[in-house]
């Protein structure tokens, strides 16, 4: 059985760790805020000026002044701290943010992405991607394995404008979790019940299976 | 002492002509410049450049200057949740040009801070680097961006005082300060203006040298995008 966005969320935040400074994505990224493990303590990074983003307000409190990147309402924890786009784009620049989650649309076998335009068809823009991919030490990308044509996303080269080279660590899809190296995708987990026969089916960049290759545990 | 003060919002953006390079504060709807916006509409000047991280919805915020086809050109990060625009897009009557938004962010920082251009890692190797300048830094490569060159900036901030003087609140900050400080001629609307010395200078998030035109803004909506709540425990 494939994941559903919540599988892939939860296997996500199977990587965060202590202390660690995270941008989430919009999307299933955003998901990922639902399952920290108990006795992990992040700090959530919203790229228009917060670090420390709570939960949804209880309705009546939402306040237009209080929003995350994907405009949505939300609330502050304890710590939680306000700054200028310029400074929350030095801190993700600078490296202080540990770790980046983000959708895709495309992953090459290279670490390349592409996430922010389908030529003639969507123009929204990138908003702060480039700048995530291009700066982020440690970048996870979250998404479904294959389009709705049922086309893989995992590719030997992106055919959609680039958003960053060189930058995606993991891949978490539905059918796996995937390393990125020099010899290409790395599966290192297959979900409970789908076959790596089927996972070489549904991939067209290049893949390596780990020795160690095990069932995922969500 | 220069007087800061104006009545109100068409007072301050009297002299906003037709063609003008406008730099506009806020991110989706959050912390933008309501009072200015609507007189920019009444006002119908057109040919403007405007330089914003979005360009609101169809009937709020940019996307009435949108409507109205007031704008030749639209620099932002981030253009979803507006129809209109897109249409103007596609149609090729609209010129757009989509940044990264670290960029926008650092090129209005630059500006306010006089120095001419950054380096930058985000859009190397993507069309973003097309025709522009690249460097290497210990192995890393660099675009550069020059900074903005703004006639004029318009900002929303939650407090400001006679001088100019700025507090912002919560995410509606965002790129409000670097907005302000890129400008030649910055107008700032408040939700309440105070005298000078009734804001603590350690609680300054922006100090008025970077401010020309200060009012005390009406009727403000503070629509909400998304609006996202949680059950009750």
């Amino acid at each position: 059985m494939a994941l559903d966005k919540n599988q892939i969320a939860k296997r996500i935040a199977q990587e965060l760790q202590d202390g660690f400074y995270v941008n989430l994505g919009i999307g299933i990224p955003t998901l990922v805020a639902n399952y920290i493990p108990e006795g992990i303590n992040v700090v959530l990074q919203s790229e228009n000026g917060l670090l420390g983003i709570g939960p949804f307000p209880i309705e009546g409190d939402e306040d237009a002044d209080l929003i995350n990147a994907g405009k949505q309402t939300i609330t502050t924890v304890a710590g939680s701290s306000f700054f200028d786009s310029a400074m929350s784009f030095g801190m993700i620049r600078s490296g202080k943010v540990n770790l980046t989650i983000l959708g895709a649309m495309e992953v090459a076998d290279n670490g390349d992405i592409a996430n922010w335009k389908i030529p003639g068809k969507m123009v929204k823009g990138m908003g702060g991607a480039m700048d995530l991919v291009a700066s982020a030490k440690n970048i996870i990308v979250a998404m479904q394995h294959v389009n709705k044509a049922g086309e893989s996303k995992l590719l030997a080269k992106c055919s959609l404008p680039i958003t960053g080279l060189k930058c995606v660590k993991k891949v978490v899809t539905e059918l796996g979790v995937f390393d990125i190296t020099p010899d290409g995708f790395r599966l290192l987990e297959y979900a409970p019940g789908v076959t790596i026969d089927y996972i070489k089916e549904k991939t067209l960049g290049r893949l390596v299976i780990a020795e160690d290759v095990k069932e995922m545990v969500v | 002492m220069i007087n800061k003060v104006v009545k109100d919002a068409q007072t301050a953006i009297a002299d906003i002509h037709s063609g003008a390079v406008i730099g506009l504060g806020g991110f989706g709807l959050c912390g933008i410049p309501e009072n200015c916006i609507n007189a920019l509409v009444s006002k119908g000047i057109n040919n403007l450049t405007c330089i914003s991280n979005n360009a609101g919805v169809d009937d709020f915020g940019i996307g009435l200057m949108l409507q109205q086809k007031q704008v030749k050109k639209m620099i932002a990060s981030y253009v979803g949740e507006n129809a209109e625009f897109e249409r103007q897009l596609l149609s090729g009557e609209l010129e757009v040009d989509l940044i990264p938004q670290g960029t926008l962010a650092t090129r209005l920082l630059a500006a306010g801070y006089g120095m001419p251009a950054i380096f930058t890692p985000a859009g190397v190797g993507t069309e973003v680097a097309v025709g522009k300048e690249t460097r290497m830094f210990n192995n890393k490569e660099y675009l550069m961006e020059y900074a903005f060159d703004l006639d004029f900036s318009i900002i929303k901030a939650w407090k400001g005082d006679t001088q100019g003087n700025l507090v912002f609140r919560k995410t509606s900050r965002n790129f409000n300060p670097l907005v302000a400080m890129a400008g030649k001629i910055t107008i700032v609307e408040v939700e309440e203006l105070v005298e000078a010395g009734q804001i603590d200078p350690d609680h300054i998030h922006l100090p008025g040298i970077y401010v020309h035109r200060i009012f005390q803004g009406t009727d403000y909506e503070k629509r909400i995008e998304q609006r996202t709540v949680s059950k009750k425990q």
